[in-house]
């Protein structure tokens, strides 16, 4: 455990990814075998769920630190992470043990799960007594889980790849899947290759880079494929060992939720592992990303929702091929593979080729670029048809060149404390437009798009402009002005405005405009006519 | 129920039968200062008045000429019937608590107060009063100190740890008072200790006051950066943004303050190491001092008010919250004066 807090607490303080990976590189060589794979686990979130209830642990830790409930939270709202709050409340320990190792701490809390609410306590509480102050904070995220500390899977991938003198497409290959810390050893998941375990894993997805500079600088346009971007779920469908999986780029095994395309286990062959983007699908067009989202995160798809929401799969590259791995062979060429497979698939609607944009001149994709809200797409992705499918995000072959968001002008009404590096500081607002009436409606939430300094300045501003506090939130005197950014905008019965925007971003401060100049919630109206 | 012997009029604590402002955030006739922070000590009142630690500061900062009298602790003075005198708070050198007598009410202003000796200001001293105005910059449960010893430990360490690798330690932290403890405390010899301007010059006045403190060497454009190799820099806290500090490449970022205790706070500041170190009583030092007060009626202003004064009042301790102006710039990072 020592040494795994003292990694924990190093990655924290670190600014630079290259001392990340050193840092977990060396963890990765000096760890006992046991506690490695728990610590992949942890950086890669797979962390086993302890049934562990936030509400019940907020108490727990209180009544042993002697306040009350309500200072708690006060506490935790200023602190703006659980575990670390639990962690500063609690007195210090005098004398702390330095016995378990980190696989024995997972052992420990393993056996949470079948305990009594008084057990659990005991237990919970036994474990804060004898550990340090920074080795609280560690357990309780082992405990509950958040490892917000800047470490990707594809730093760690890195990592691990330096450490075992392995390539790291390799190493990215070996961590998807559906292994658990539970089921496999570090020595199985990084340096045994097993056949059968391997058959549903997906290969790491190669991510496209916004366009910089003007489109002529890519050169000559034969070099270039175009497709529209498709806004939905990434996602790859793998048939192997007669069996599909499909998996999105969360990482998640999403067979189950797409029943739509579970035809294609007849229908494709063998050894075959399709890239493309899940869309709801109707009439021959994707539908709003808003209607895909109706259907995420449901556990069961009844009729109803099948119908209003049907996906299809609109697929775009072709990463294997007969069992064999053909990511390094050119764009064009697996396109080429690609169609003469789709064109051999029969009698599904759910598979959908992206089509391929015709264009001679960078000027007509510009032209074409404006259409792309009519088409259901989020603009245009450009790939290089030299290049070869590549593994994480890469500038250079692929790039996406998103159209601008939708954006209005809003009114800043409620803030409150953000979390994690965001701790004390007013960094999740809520905004505002006026309706008919001449009242502010909130409409969005958003929390990004300011500079640090910017930030400091609202949050000062927000301090010194508070006109009623209900527990975190507060009630911001309407002054400041931003630009709000969305990717969509859809009618809502849950919000207040009767509108729900998705993806809302700051994209500047208006410091020019007055609250008397920012939009009403009919230009919002009319931006959802003129949308879906 | 207490008189209303001291009132919060948003702009100072004002003695209404004496006609004296404590701490006033704007011009008046006459001025007790607490201490030389300039959250605290205002520019433009007509008459001053502090304690004698406090003179030179006061006067590098807001005038050469001002009128000021200054005062020992525990010296009574009488203005108008009402009897003053100034206590140790130990916060920063000169610091001071104000206690207020008239009428055999006694009421005492602590200003900004740790309890913990830094060996250059004069102790916390516990005052007995019926009324205590107190401050709550870390007035959440979530702020405990360690003993400093430790924490200047943490320090040498972490300098002795640069010095192997090849960097210059820059430490950063408040110029008046954080900057005069940290000198008085760690072991490294001062001929390897540089200074940012606005450390240098209150280290220099202070020394000329006649104040036990070490010379220290000026960063200028000049200074060769050979110089740096294995020294410690000392740095006010807004040089983590400049491009003052890229001379000093390569280096490790310290900053000493009470907020470091939080990894949001710390992380946001993109410091290689937090140092937590506070001029301000912790949560616990908080309570220490509030009940040795022994008063029935206490005033909670600039930092958690509300939540110290409820914890205040659950706890048997009559206790109201307060809105002042102080706490808005050099002594509380968390919120930045530009807007």
């Amino acid at each position: 455990m020592k040494l795994f807090a003292a990694l924990f607490l190093n990655l924290d303080r670190s600014n630079k990814t290259n001392d990340k990976i050193e840092l977990l590189k060396n963890y990765f060589i000096t760890a006992d075998e046991g506690d490695k794979i728990w610590a992949l686990a942890l950086f890669c979130g797979r962390r086993p769920s302890f049934k562990v209830n936030s509400k019940q642990i907020q108490q727990w830790a209180a009544s042993e630190a002697n306040i009350p409930d309500w200072l708690f939270r006060e506490s935790y709202n200023s602190v703006g992470d659980l575990g670390e709050t639990i962690s500063l409340i609690l007195a210090e320990c005098k004398s702390p043990v330095q016995g378990k190792s980190l696989s024995e701490w997972f052992d420990y809390l393993n056996m949470l799960p079948s305990m009594s609410d008084e057990e659990k306590r005991n237990h919970i509480i036994l474990a804060w007594q004898k550990l340090s102050q920074h080795e609280i904070f560690v357990f309780n995220k082992l405990m509950m889980g958040s490892f917000r500390i800047g470490v990707s899977q594809t730093l760690v991938v890195r990592a691990v790849a330096e450490a075992t003198n392995t390539e790291s497409n390799i190493i990215a290959h070996r961590l998807m899947g559906k292994w658990l810390p539970t089921n496999t050893t570090y020595d199985k998941l990084i340096f045994k290759e097993d056949k059968n375990d391997t058959a549903s894993r997906p290969y790491p997805f190669y991510l496209s880079h916004p366009i910089e500079g003007p489109l002529a600088d890519l050169g000559n346009t034969q070099d270039w494929f175009a497709e529209w971007k498709w806004d939905g779920i990434r996602a790859q469908i793998i048939f192997r060992n007669n069996e599909l999986f499909i998996w999105t780029r969360g990482e998640d095994l999403a067979t189950d939720k797409f029943p739509e395309l579970h035809i294609l286990k007849t229908l494709l062959p063998e050894g075959t592992v399709l890239d493309g983007e899940i869309v709801c699908y109707q009439d021959n067009k994707p539908l709003p990303f808003n209607i895909l989202q109706t259907r995420i995160g449901r556990k069961n798809l009844n009729k109803k929702i099948l119908q209003d929401a049907p996906i299809a799969f609109i697929v775009y590259d072709l990463l294997e091929e007969n069992g064999i791995d053909i990511r390094n062979i050119a764009q064009q060429e697996r396109r080429n593979r690609l169609e003469q497979l789709y064109n051999k698939i029969i009698g599904t609607e759910a598979l959908i080729i992206s089509p391929l944009i015709e264009f001679k001149k960078w000027e007509e994709l510009e032209e074409l670029h404006k259409l792309s809200r009519q088409n259901a797409a989020e603009g245009f992705m450009i790939k290089k048809k030299s290049s070869t499918y590549q593994v994480g995000r890469k500038k250079g072959d692929w790039w996406k060149w998103k159209v601008s968001p939708l954006s209005v002008d809003a009114v800043l009404v409620y803030a409150q404390k953000g979390h994690g590096r965001r701790a004390e500081l007013f960094t999740d607002y809520t905004f505002a437009v006026w309706d008919d009436e001449k009242k502010l409606v909130p409409f969005a939430k958003a929390y990004s798009g300011l500079t640090d300094k910017e930030i400091a300045q609202v949050d000062n501003f927000i301090k010194k402009n508070t006109l009623e506090k209900f527990g975190p939130v507060r009630t911001v005197a309407p002054q400041l002005v931003f630009e709000i950014g969305f990717e969509g905008i859809n009618t809502s019965s849950r919000h207040k405005s009767g509108i729900a925007v998705r993806f809302p971003r700051i994209l500047r401060w208006r410091k020019d405009k007055t609250i008397n100049e920012a939009d009403t919630l009919q230009n919002l109206k009319t931006i959802l006519d003129a949308f879906i | 129920m207490p008189s209303s012997l001291l009132q919060f009029t948003g702009k100072s604590i004002f003695c209404a039968q004496a006609n004296v402002h404590i701490d006033p955030s704007i011009p008046v006739n006459r001025a007790i200062i607490t201490h030389a922070h300039s959250d605290h000590a205002r520019f433009g009142s007509e008459k001053y008045l502090a304690h004698k630690d406090s003179e030179s500061i006061l006067r590098l900062r807001l005038g050469e000429d001002i009128s000021l009298q200054t005062v020992e602790y525990g010296e009574l003075f009488n203005i108008n019937g009402v009897n003053f005198s100034l206590h140790p708070a130990g916060h920063i050198i000169g610091s001071a608590q104000v206690r207020v007598e008239y009428k055999d009410e006694v009421w005492v202003a602590s200003g900004d107060y740790k309890l913990e000796n830094d060996h250059f200001s004069v102790p916390f001293e516990p005052v007995k009063c019926n009324v205590f105005i107190t401050e709550s910059t870390f007035g959440l449960p979530i702020y405990k100190w360690q003993p400093q010893q430790k924490i200047f430990d943490e320090i040498d360490a972490w300098h002795a740890k640069n010095i192997t690798e090849g960097k210059v330690s820059i430490l950063m932290g408040y110029s008046l008072g954080k900057m005069q403890r940290i000198l008085k405390n760690i072991t490294i010899g001062s001929d390897k200790i540089f200074a940012h301007g606005a450390i240098y010059i209150l280290n220099e006045r202070l020394r000329s006051a006649g104040f036990n403190l070490p010379a220290l060497t000026l960063v200028t454009k000049e200074t060769d950066k050979k110089l740096f190799r294995g020294a410690l820099v000392l740095a006010p806290p807004s040089v983590d943004s400049s491009s003052w500090i890229k001379k000093f490449a390569p280096y490790s970022l310290g900053y000493c303050s009470g907020w470091m205790s939080v990894r949001g706070a710390k992380n946001r500041r993109a410091v290689d190491q937090g140092f937590i170190l506070s001029d301000h009583a912790d949560w616990n030092d908080l309570n220490t001092a509030v009940k040795n007060t022994g008063a029935e009626k206490v005033f909670v202003t600039h930092g958690f008010t509300s939540v110290f004064s409820r914890w205040l009042n659950e706890n048997n301790i009559d206790a109201a919250e307060v809105q002042t102006m102080y706490g808005v710039d050099e002594d509380n990072d968390s919120t930045p004066i530009h807007l």
